[in-house]
């Protein structure tokens, strides 16, 4: 089954389940046609371009007992919503002391490697997982896909549920058109489509995988990153040097257990990450792992600026095969 | 509207003799407004509140000590003391509050998709000042309520001033015709008067409850105690020795100093500074003051009045008491 497929699947099942959770936001009833045409046009509603308005309405409608899965169709729109996570979403089941939840999802598209720029490619995961009280989560493969999106669906509390555009293919196609075979891109065929269950199972928040066992170097990652690690994990095994690889799954909460046991026996951390370096994920990860009193060497391959829109100079700024190859060899030559 | 004001007079004290921490934002003054309209609601309504949101649950039902103990920071408060005044939540009443101008749009708005989902007669209220007018999400959620006919009760306390900013400066057209603009039905009421208020509401409510989507309010009112406790301007009012001496060295020497706006736009600034202090000093004494009107108007059942006022001041009394005797050891106690 394709990654988005998985997506949709997952949802099908909770939707028919459960009542109470409704699909809104921009454009869906083009995107979501399927569930659109099974669940009828008030549980699939199409919004204006008001994400403040609706992003803020759906904390509400959950607190009122309903379960919104709002679209926000990139997460670089985000932005204009913010107040809806950082001081709503975020805040009111501590605000209340704990006697009001608010069980929504947030899904959006994310990430680079395709060539539409800085304001259309950005992960962000880091800079939301920032806040306290809202849960993040990022698949690399269908099978997480359809089992995290049904673990968001049983959440009391909020949770960000971003799909990567390398694997979630229909939205480079929706966005532009996937036709123009003179464009390269590079996408991840085993995130794009893999095995499934029949009958899809929660996948436990805050639970990474070892997606394949090394003994030199841990190198943890999320989403497209993971499968650059694996294709860098194949050139390096040619250098004698064999990584264990950690699929993060979810960032917030963050399987620092799993990491540990991993760089325990490696001694050597790499962290893959198409989101920001500074103030992010990698360094959380770092400081983690410190806090838990290992001794390791450490490094980072990570986007460090604005992603520019030409091809070439997109492919330098995000991470690849290549920076992840060199960045492992450098770290343990060290 | 008396057992408001002499709860939040209350609050006013125990802030000022530091039982309460942080900003302090009162409703004094809007008391016609929230009286007139939360009188109406019933159970399954939901409310959606701004930084003031102490008046209209105390209107609501919730239980006052709960509301007191919140501000005080107390584990019993009716969140465990972990909002304070400004983010206080009520699940069995469907109120919420925040602190953050414009959002209860939004929130109201989320309330009524609830309702309508539900296929209920529910409505939400949102209650917000006219500052929040200006507010992106509030005109998203004026658009987003009227596009999808959604049952919300738009409620702006139009005092005229957005925190220390007069709102006429920075207010382009009249907000009735504004709402009106987003193709929903828009009056203005006079809410320092609970009468035109309720009839305003009710007829607002009932057009709401019967499937026509949102309606607008626009009640003006005045905030007697400025826009929160210690509000800089009236501080100034109230103390100008103390307060002018603190800042006028500086403010002359902005005034003298080399380099900067010609004279005459700085002796303007200046003056723009102190009539500022001066018009916001005036709020205090503003008549007429609302729960003052209500109560002359109930003079020919003088007696009930009088029973209904020391029934409150003794219950307000008794609720001050318990809070003070509760937090006297501490926030868990």
């Amino acid at each position: 089954m394709r990654f988005a497929q998985a997506i949709e699947s997952a949802l099908a099942q909770a939707m028919a389940k459960d009542e109470s959770i409704f699909i809104l936001g921009e454009d869906v009833h083009t995107l979501r046609v399927n569930l659109l045409t099974r669940f009828g046009a008030d549980r699939v509603k199409s919004t204006p371009i008001s994400e403040s308005a609706f992003l803020g309405a759906a904390v509400t409608a959950a607190m009122a007992g309903l379960r919104p899965v709002v679209e926000i169709m990139l997460v670089d729109f985000i932005g204009v919503a913010m107040d809806a996570i950082l001081n709503h979403a975020a805040k009111i089941a501590s605000f209340s002391g704990g006697k009001w939840h608010v069980p929504l999802v947030i899904r959006a598209a994310c990430g680079g490697g395709y060539g539409d720029a800085g304001q259309h490619e950005q992960s962000l995961w880091g800079w939301l997982a920032h806040i306290p009280g809202i849960n993040v989560v990022v698949p690399s493969n269908p099978s997480d896909a359809g089992g995290l999106m049904l673990t968001a669906l049983s959440q009391q509390e909020p949770v960000i549920y971003l799909e990567h555009k390398l694997l979630a293919d229909y939205w480079r196609d929706y966005l532009g058109g996937t036709s123009r075979s003179n464009i390269s891109i590079n996408v991840p065929a085993a995130g794009v489509e893999g095995e499934v269950p029949d009958h899809w199972e929660p996948v436990p928040l805050g639970k990474s995988t070892v997606v394949k066992k090394g003994k030199d170097i841990t190198i943890a990652s999320a989403a497209v990153g993971v499968h650059q690690s694996i294709e860098a994990a194949s050139i390096l095994e040619k250098e004698g040097i064999s990584a264990e690889i950690i699929d993060l799954r979810s960032i917030v909460p963050l399987d620092i257990e799993g990491l540990v046991a991993s760089v325990k026996k490696t001694g050597a951390l790499l962290v893959v990450d198409e989101d920001y370096k500074m103030f992010g994920l990698s360094g959380e990860i770092c400081a983690s792992l410190k806090e838990s009193g290992l001794t390791f060497k450490y490094g980072r391959v990570c986007t460090e600026t604005t992603i520019p829109f030409a091809r070439a100079l997109e492919d330098q700024v995000l991470p690849n095969t290549k920076r992840i190859v060199d960045e492992s060899t450098k770290l343990l030559k060290a | 509207m008396i057992r408001s004001r002499l709860f939040e007079e209350a609050v006013k004290q125990l802030w000022d003799a530091g039982n309460i921490s942080g900003e302090m934002h009162l409703g004094i003054g809007e008391e016609a407004v929230i009286a007139g309209v939360v009188s109406q609601l019933t159970d399954g309504d939901a409310m959606a509140l701004d930084h003031r949101g102490t008046a209209a649950l105390l209107m609501r039902g919730v239980d006052p000590l709960s509301i007191l103990l919140e501000c005080m920071g107390h584990a019993r408060g009716m969140c465990a003391g972990q909002g304070g005044h400004m983010h206080l939540f009520s699940k069995d009443h469907l109120a919420a509050s925040s602190g953050i101008v414009g959002s209860a749009g939004p929130a109201a708005a989320g309330f009524a998709i609830a309702a309508k989902y539900k296929k209920s007669d529910k409505i939400a209220v949102a209650f917000f000042g006219e500052g929040a007018m200006n507010q992106g999400m509030m005109l998203e959620s004026l658009n987003l309520a009227a596009a999808w006919k959604l049952p919300v009760l738009f409620v702006c306390k139009d005092n005229g001033w957005a925190i220390s900013t007069q709102s006429k400066d920075v207010t382009g057209g009249n907000l009735v015709d504004r709402a009106k603009g987003f193709g929903i039905e828009a009056v203005a009421v006079d809410g320092m008067d609970v009468e035109a208020v309720w009839k305003a509401a009710f007829e607002a409510i009932l057009k709401i409850r019967s499937g026509n989507g949102p309606f607008f309010i626009q009640a003006k009112c005045e905030h007697r105690e400025g826009h929160f406790l210690g509000d800089p301007l009236l501080r100034f009012h109230e103390a100008p020795i103390k307060n002018y001496g603190q800042v006028l060295g500086p403010l002359m020497k902005a005034l003298f100093s080399r380099k900067g706006a010609s004279m005459l736009k700085r002796s303007r600034s200046m003056g723009k500074v102190l009539s500022l202090i001066s018009l916001s000093g005036k709020q205090r004494k503003l008549e007429p003051d609302p729960v003052d009107t209500s109560q002359k108007k109930q003079q020919e059942d003088k007696l009930r009045l009088d029973q209904i006022k020391e029934a409150a001041a003794k219950g307000i009394g008794s609720i001050v008491q318990q809070a003070l005797e509760i937090t006297k050891g501490g926030r868990d106690a």
